[in-house]
């Protein structure tokens, strides 16, 4: 074939473009594609496809959809991992005219992958899912607002995470730092394929995000139970509503800034060039703009779980919660006003940076009073030290820590002489890890039982957790350390042999994550195994106290047979105290919205735009595009939408679980 | 911003109001540390010893031992800014570990306390509001941060790295006959260019000063992103293409640091970094002396040679410099033809040149050394310089050579990418109107 048609056809895409030249990839690749070979295999062996894509993959259901993130989260967690390893491991080795075993081609790769994975693809599904399982049945709804929307937005942030796990072996990822800061990422100074990958994989999944944040709001604010007035809200489901607000106002931003890059990339205009006018600075303050609202994305969820498991483990009323909503709007509106310290040093004046200094001290006053309300919550309660329990002290102690080194680097002085050092490094995996991860976990081992109606193996769960936090610690405080030596980051080898002790540290404690990461997979699998043992039959395992804890483990498609009447924050403690007894007859049919094949498609079609666009297949992106308009329009022509769940059916599986909890006494 | 002249009192901020316990003793750190061994750490301190009451040593025996085993840069520096820096770093610490403390010791001991299997602790399952509690909740850490706030705005502005030094040290005043050094710093990719205008010369990956002489450095890039720092001396600020930082400094040990790009700019980042050597008088005009004597040239045209990728760099001296040479690079001009971006911001102000302006822009052959344009735009171009007294009948092309490989760079070392850009799309959004060429 001729160079031009196959140029016409492939883009700039040639076999040179596939990284057969770095063994490591080489060997991942066989790795993931036997991994992958082999499941494919089995599913089709086993007949499962189409109980997949009938049951889960268009499934408009907010649990499954719910399920689906967390799988994302946890599976992409295992890549993100993966690179950090490989990090620690290269700066462990990299002393003495060593080079380590990574060249700075694949290292910048590895870094960048790192943290683009971690925020988009790993805490942000793993936050999206516990809100999109959790808040419906929290407020005594039967779905989400927007049900189809929902499965759409589950297989855009899919999409976005297959593009990002095509650049390992179809070409290479942004070597420029997760947020791609212009010259460096502008084209001419990355002319390749990668930071067109990261632009595509963040804008196909950002429309996922911002979707979903739309669609949880409304749900929010429309679909409460009766009775459930915003302060009868649980707190998840109040830090739920502002981390959604914060998505729909900050997501557009990064959404036009990576447009903006890409004007720049494809068509030549210049924001964000050296020359003509440009002004890399500009795309340095409207990524933080959107990125500072991102960390209170990640963590305000993260403190709603906190809220719900110190009150239900310790047997007590959440301590000052009108303080705590107060404390969550506040920060949900401070987090717009600090973006700035992100860069103090990139020349701001004295004034300006004071301000923004000052304003990011102002949030953790909100949240101080937050741990401080949990520290009340425990007093005089009566502590079950079950797992998600633990993962919350855990918490506690640990996101101090991180909150003072935050507040340390928001002293512009201070960060002066930190800014970019690995005492940052330290800071945000403190508090994100400390936080969010920790936040997710507890999370997930409370409700697991609810989603599958069968409780987390405890053994393997606390070998998790032991792992986990000793290894975070190990992992960590060395580079604090490093840091206040001035050892900043992202290097790839150094020269001062003195600090190769810490960073070797840094490995071990890496390592003890990997086998806290190890010892959580294995606790599913021992759960599933164990899963008569462990089964949950009251629906209430916890003796917890928000509505999810009313229907069954697993809820019924339809979520309550009725809709629960709501009388104070804590709904079903307060259910459980007035003698509620279950109703066991008048059931009605119930409407429900139908399964649709139509999200998955669109996002493939997404993905594929995507995909054209990164290699240049011009034929493929347009294609594509008709493509997504035209099943989006075709899609407004399907009338069956919705359907009801027989009267019938209802009975069945409400009568079902009453012999269940006659069973159980 | 021009700041008048500080009083020396004013800008102590171990001064009267701040000064502390803690921080007595941590000025000492600085004197102590070295009589400890200072472990494999290629720095080199020579502090003058200071008596130093031995109670004082004694309190300061387990920070001692904990500094002896490494460098801690950022907490025992050699300059008085970063240390400074370091104070307010301490003293914000301890200001938080007043409530930090607490409330992790509470979290402990209501964990334990309240247990489930302690059945003689009270239980109030009930129990979820004080108004009282509330109070304090809000207001302990509402305090800490007012304490800080003020910390931070008056930090900030005594420590804004524009302003100029008012203080050699704690304890001594600026001498105010004696003018300030000043340096200009290029980050280029991916090592440190530092002029020193007043002396005419020039040196790559290699800086030096005078021990107790204020430093004014002013910073640019070429190219990407880049963040000036050497920890010794005092914090970093970001060097950046097309725009200039500035940074006050002073030395106050003699010795050689480390200094390095704290942010990430490519392939060759990791070996970006430089000795700051800080000299007495005497070794600082020896050392300028040994500048002078080499003998090669850094012009124009040296420039556009050096500011080429390349990795780990070893140390260049150059004795004489074309001494508009920072002017230009700042101004992005260094390539004769091009308009400066000060020529171009002085037309705009005036109102610009219109639409007629479309036509002073030229075929980009060279820019730097990548971007040649995107796959859908247009040619490249750039904005043509008018006429000057160096080049009276104005600038032509002639003087732009194209590099002989004129495929996109992908750093030192790397491989090249397969694809040129196609050059027959531009129709696709419109074609730039260009002079003849």
């Amino acid at each position: 074939m001729s160079p031009d048609l196959l140029k016409l056809i492939f883009g700039r895409l040639t076999i040179e473009s596939l990284p057969l030249h770095e063994p490591i990839v080489v060997g991942t690749f066989a790795v993931v594609a036997t991994g992958g070979l082999v499941m494919f295999a089995g599913l089709t062996y086993f007949r499962v496809w189409g109980y997949l894509w009938r049951e889960w993959f268009t499934s408009v259901d907010h649990k499954r959809i719910g399920i689906m993130y967390m799988i994302l989260g946890i599976v992409m967690l295992l890549r993100g991992f993966a690179d950090a390893l490989m990090m620690r491991l290269q700066q462990a080795l990299a002393f003495g005219g060593s080079e380590g075993y990574l060249n700075a081609h694949h290292y910048d790769q590895v870094f960048t992958a790192h943290g683009v994975i971690m925020i988009f693809f790993v805490a942000m599904p793993l936050v999206t899912g516990l809100m999109n399982f959790v808040v419906p049945l929290q407020i005594g709804a039967r779905d989400v607002s927007f049900p189809f929307l929902n499965n759409f937005s589950f297989w855009m942030t899919v999409g976005g995470a297959v593009l990002v796990m095509a650049s390992l072996f179809i070409g290479e990822f942004a070597r420029t730092g997760w947020l791609a800061y212009p010259p460096l990422s502008n084209i001419g100074y990355s002319p390749d394929v990668g930071v067109d990958y990261y632009i595509w994989g963040l804008q196909v999944a950002g429309v996922g995000t911002t979707l979903s944040g739309i669609n949880l709001i409304c749900t929010i604010v429309k679909l409460r139970a009766p009775g459930m007035t915003m302060m009868r809200m649980p707190v998840f489901t109040w830090t739920s509503l502002c981390t959604n607000v914060l998505i729909v106002a900050s997501f557009p931003v990064l959404t036009v800034v990576l447009a903006l890059l890409s004007l720049d990339r494809y068509v030549g205009t210049n924001f964000f060039t050296n020359d003509f006018g440009g002004s890399p600075m500009m795309y340095v303050n409207l990524i933080w703009i959107w990125g500072h609202p991102e960390v209170y994305i990640l963590v305000l969820p993260a403190f709603g779980i906190f809220s719900e498991v110190t009150s239900t483990f310790s047997g007590k009323r959440l301590f000052g919660y009108t303080s705590m909503v107060y404390a969550t709007v506040v920060i949900t509106i401070l987090s717009y006003l600090v973006w700035l310290h992100h860069f103090f040093t990139m020349g701001s004046g004295a004034s300006v940076n004071s301000f923004f200094g000052i304003t990011t001290m102002i949030i953790s006053i909100p949240t101080g009073a937050k741990m401080f309300n949990w520290l009340f919550t425990m007093y005089r309660g009566r502590i079950r030290f079950e797992l998600p329990m633990m993962w919350t002290i855990a918490f506690m102690l640990t996101f101090v820590l991180g909150g003072m080194t935050g507040v340390l680097l928001a002293v512009p002085p201070a960060d002066f002489v930190l800014h970019n050092s690995l005492f940052l490094i330290a800071h945000f995996h403190n508090v994100i890890i400390g936080g969010v991860v920790f936040g997710a976990f507890a999370g997930i081992g409370y409700w697991f039982p609810k989603a599958f109606g069968f409780k987390l193996d405890p053994f393997w769960g606390k070998l998790s957790f032991w792992f986990w936090v000793t290894g975070f610690y190990l992992a960590f405080m060395p580079l604090y350390v490093l840091g206040l030596m001035g050892v900043t980051r992202r290097l790839r080898v150094f020269d001062d042999p003195s600090l190769q002790i810490w960073f070797i540290v840094a490995g071990i404690g890496a390592f003890l994550v990997f086998l806290g990461i190890l010892s959580m997979l294995m606790q599913f699998a021992v759960s599933f195994l164990k899963r008569e043992q462990l089964k949950d039959v009251t629906g209430d395992p916890w003796d917890a106290r928000t509505l999810e804890w009313a229907t069954s483990s697993p809820p019924p498609a339809y979520n309550f047979a009725f809709t629960p009447v709501v009388h104070d924050n804590d709904a079903w403690w307060d259910m459980k105290k007035r003698g509620y007894v279950r109703p066991l007859l008048g059931f009605k049919p119930i409407h429900m919205p139908s399964n649709t094949g139509t999200g998955i498609i669109l996002a493939g079609f997404a993905t594929a735009m995507g995909f054209g666009l990164i290699w240049y297949m011009w034929w493929l992106a347009a294609a594509s595009f008709i493509a997504l308009l035209a099943v989006g329009i075709g899609h407004t022509f399907n009338y069956h939408r919705d359907f009801d769940i027989p009267a019938d059916e209802v009975i069945r599986t409400e009568d079902a679980r009453t012999k269940l909890l006659a069973g159980a006494k | 911003m021009p700041t008048a002249r500080r009083v020396p009192g004013n800008l102590d901020l171990s001064g009267a109001t701040f000064r502390t316990a803690t921080l007595d003793k941590l000025s000492n750190v600085r004197i102590a540390a070295p009589q400890l061994p200072l472990g494999p750490a290629k720095e080199t301190h020579s502090h003058k010893a200071q008596p130093v009451s031995r109670l004082k040593i004694l309190a300061l025996l387990p920070l001692a031992v904990a500094l002896s085993g490494c460098n801690y840069i950022v907490l025992a520096p050699a300059g008085d800014i970063a240390a400074q820096q370091r104070d307010l770093v301490i003293i914000s610490t301890v200001l938080m570990l007043l409530i930090v403390v607490p409330v992790m010791a509470l979290t402990v001991l209501f964990a334990w306390r309240y247990r489930q299997t302690n059945t003689s602790a009270r239980y109030e399952p009930d129990w979820d509001h004080s108004t009282k509690l509330e109070l304090v909740i809000w207001s302990a850490p509402l305090l800490i941060i007012v304490c800080l706030g003020a910390l931070t705005w008056m930090g900030t502005h005594l420590l804004d790295p524009y302003r100029t030094l008012g203080r050699i040290n704690a304890d001594r005043a600026v001498d105010q006959s004696r003018a300030p050094l000043e340096v200009d710093v290029v980050a280029l990719d991916w090592k440190w260019l530092f002029i020193y205008p007043d002396y005419g010369i020039a040196t790559v990956n290699e800086l030096a000063a005078p021990v107790d002489r204020p430093i004014n450095f002013r910073i640019t890039a070429s190219s990407v992103m880049n963040s000036f720092y050497i920890p010794a001396l005092a914090g970093q600020i970001y060097a950046m293409p097309g725009m200039e930082t500035k940074l006050h400094a002073v030395v106050n040990h003699s010795g050689t640091y480390k200094g390095f790009s704290a942010n990430y700019s490519g392939a060759g980042f990791s070996g970006m970094h430089f000795a700051f050597h800080a000299l007495d008088d005497k070794g600082f005009d020896g050392w300028i002396a040994g500048a002078k004597s080499a003998g090669s040239t850094l012009g124009r045209a040296e420039y556009l040679q050096l500011e080429k990728p390349s990795q780990n760099e070893p140390v260049r001296r150059y004795g004489t410099i074309d001494s508009d040479l920072y002017r230009l690079i700042l101004n992005m001009c260094v390539e004769t033809g091009k308009m400066c971006q000060s020529e171009m911001m002085a037309i705009d102000a005036k109102g610009g040149l219109g639409h007629e302006g479309l036509n002073n822009t030229l075929p980009l052959a060279y820019d730097k050394y990548a971007r040649r344009g995107t796959a859908l735009g247009g040619e490249p171009t750039f904005v043509a310089g008018t006429c000057t007294p160096e080049a009276p009948q104005g600038q032509t092309t002639a003087a732009i050579k194209a590099p002989l490989d004129t495929a996109p760079l992908l750093g030192a070392g790397l491989k090249r990418p397969t694809f040129a850009p196609l050059k027959s799309s531009s129709f696709f959004f419109g074609q730039f109107p260009k002079s003849d060429s």
